[in-house]
């Protein structure tokens, strides 16, 4: 397994399309951050509560979230558009073990980059908006859970990548199932509709860094609804991947 | 040991049957090409022995056993099938160094087999901007990285110059030198003669030979002598060992002078005495003319 994680990290470095994409992720983290944070200062009387300075400084974790969820179908995609997935195969028969160093050696980066730009795109909005510190009620969790929230997103990009097996229908897929079909079920009818909403991929991720009152799930348990979307879609991609020709 | 054992070997795509029933074996230390026409289930076959499709029915052995249960699979099987299928975006380096370490092969491999397919200049270089030719060398390049006992080739001259052609050839003639097995597809019959010692003919996804080279030209390639005459039938009767046709006697079993001599004594005419020699590129073309996928 160490052999496979080791190759695969060459293959995750060695291509351009991979820092481009982290860096995207992390300068839209700090850049929407930023101007989020300008924006309110100018127009906020007084003082901003610390989890308002979490709040807007991380503001761009929705279009992080679809670039980060974009790298992790690439990383399964791109190999099938070249046809390289083959020489993959070859290498490592096993398809499940090439499947899950992937995972693993992507979900490292993509931790990693995600937890550093959450920090930095704090740290940037409260040098503007000033008056609130990682100490201060919730506003760690919001911080940390904002990088497990974009990792989460890369890892259910990386899933929906190995499912389709596209590029364009792995990320129109993530599109839809992380930004566009959380904010309609909002929609949806009575109490079922309510708890469908709340359950609802990222609309549940999200609670682990802005938890909203209104849904039944907390911040935690949010999370591990969305990691259960994330385990349901690998699972059918497993099944998938170990019975298709390649 | 066997290198490489197909038994009924079945491949259908719904109705369409790929490759049916089809039985061979490639041994060690020689050229065993793989021939047939374009759509005859050459691809599909390799991809079955490499486990990439699984067979519909029957099996495939790779030094005995199936490709997906061997552990470190490129130290026993070096493998090129489409040397343009490769992320462009990296370095011929970082391409072969990624294939290596997932088979714990050592990294100074990498530019071993970079030098003795001579790409040691570009190691830095984006594959993307390769020439066929650099990257069909790149891929035969990943095939040895693990110092293979089986080579398989999937038509490595295509598309390819004659200088290329000739460093393919004289490459497998090579590895097959050294005691390994190489199997080899091609299309062109022309190219397998003088590269491959033994064939495996497919048409249409079923086996039509498994010969040798020496056996196969001797068998198709076997001289005739074409009589024509006003009088045909009369000459037909005289000759008795040539097979009739509407226009013309084909005759085997004889020399055109003892032919000749015999109905010179018999006072007929003749129009036409040739010895009939067909190349081998006919003797393939007839062999395989039932299996051709699209017929022009």
């Amino acid at each position: 397994m160490i052999d496979i994680i080791r190759s695969e990290w060459t293959k995750l470095r060695s291509v351009r399309s991979t820092m481009w994409t982290l860096g995207t992720a992390a300068l839209l983290m700090l850049a929407i951050g930023a101007l989020m944070s300008i924006a309110v200062k100018n127009s906020h009387e007084g003082p901003v509560p610390p989890s308002g300075v979490a709040e807007v400084s991380l503001m761009g974790v929705n279009f992080a979230a679809l670039a980060v969820a974009a790298l992790g179908a690439l990383v399964v995609t791109s190999e099938y558009r070249t046809g390289a997935i083959r020489v993959s195969y070859m290498a490592v028969p096993r398809r499940l073990l090439l499947l899950a160093g992937k995972l693993v050696v992507f979900a490292a980066v993509a931790l990693a980059v995600c937890m550093a730009a959450a920090f930095a795109a704090f740290l940037v909005g409260r040098t503007i908006l000033g008056g609130a510190s990682l100490g201060d009620p919730g506003v760690l969790r919001a911080v940390t859970g904002t990088g497990l929230y974009l990792t989460a997103c890369g890892l259910f990009g990386l899933a929906l990548g190995a499912l389709v097996r596209h590029t364009p229908g792995a990320v129109v897929a993530a599109i839809g199932l992380i930004l566009v079909l959380p904010q309609l079920t909002v929609m949806l009818p009575g109490q079922w509709g309510r708890t469908v909403n709340d359950w609802f991929t990222s609309n549940a991720g999200r609670q682990v860094a802005f938890p909203s009152e209104a849904s039944s799930l907390g911040p935690w348990s949010g999370f591990a609804v969305y990691l259960g979307w994330i385990a349901v879609t690998l699972a059918a991609a497993c099944v998938l991947t170990a019975r298709r020709d390649a | 040991m066997t290198a490489i054992r197909a038994t009924n070997l079945t491949k259908r795509y719904g109705r369409t049957v790929a490759v049916a029933d089809l039985s061979f074996d490639v041994e060690p230390g020689r050229v065993t090409g793989f021939l047939g026409p374009n759509g005859a289930g050459k691809s599909t076959t390799m991809r079955m022995i490499l486990g990439l499709d699984r067979p519909t029915g029957g099996s495939v052995l790779v030094d005995g056993v199936p490709y997906r249960d061997l552990r470190h699979p490129l130290r026993k099987v070096g493998a090129l099938l489409d040397a343009k299928a490769v992320h462009g975006g990296r370095s011929a380096r970082d391409h072969l160094l990624a294939i290596a370490q997932s088979n714990a092969i050592p990294a100074g491999r990498v530019m071993e087999v970079l030098e003795t397919v001579g790409l040691r200049e570009v190691a830095r270089k984006r594959i993307g901007g390769f020439s066929l030719g650099m990257s069909q060398r790149l891929g035969i390049a990943a095939a040895l990285l693990g110092d293979p006992e089986i080579v398989i080739f999937d038509e490595p001259v295509n598309g390819l110059d004659p200088d290329g052609i000739l460093w393919i050839r004289t490459f497998m003639r090579d590895l097959a030198a050294e005691g390994r097995a190489v199997f080899v597809s091609s299309h062109l019959m022309s190219e397998m003669a003088q590269t491959a010692d033994h064939l495996v003919v497919i048409g249409k996804g079923r086996l039509i030979a498994d010969t040798s080279v020496a056996e196969f030209i001797g068998r198709s390639s076997q001289a005739y002598v074409r009589v024509r005459s006003p009088r045909l039938a009369e000459v037909a009767e005289l000759v008795k060992v040539g097979r009739l046709h509407p226009d013309h006697l084909r005759v085997t079993a004889m020399t055109p002078l003892e032919i000749g001599a015999l109905t010179a004594r018999a006072g007929l005419p003749l129009e036409e005495l040739t010895l009939v020699q067909p190349s081998l590129e006919a003797a393939y073309m007839e062999l395989t003319k039932d299996s051709l996928e699209y017929s022009s």
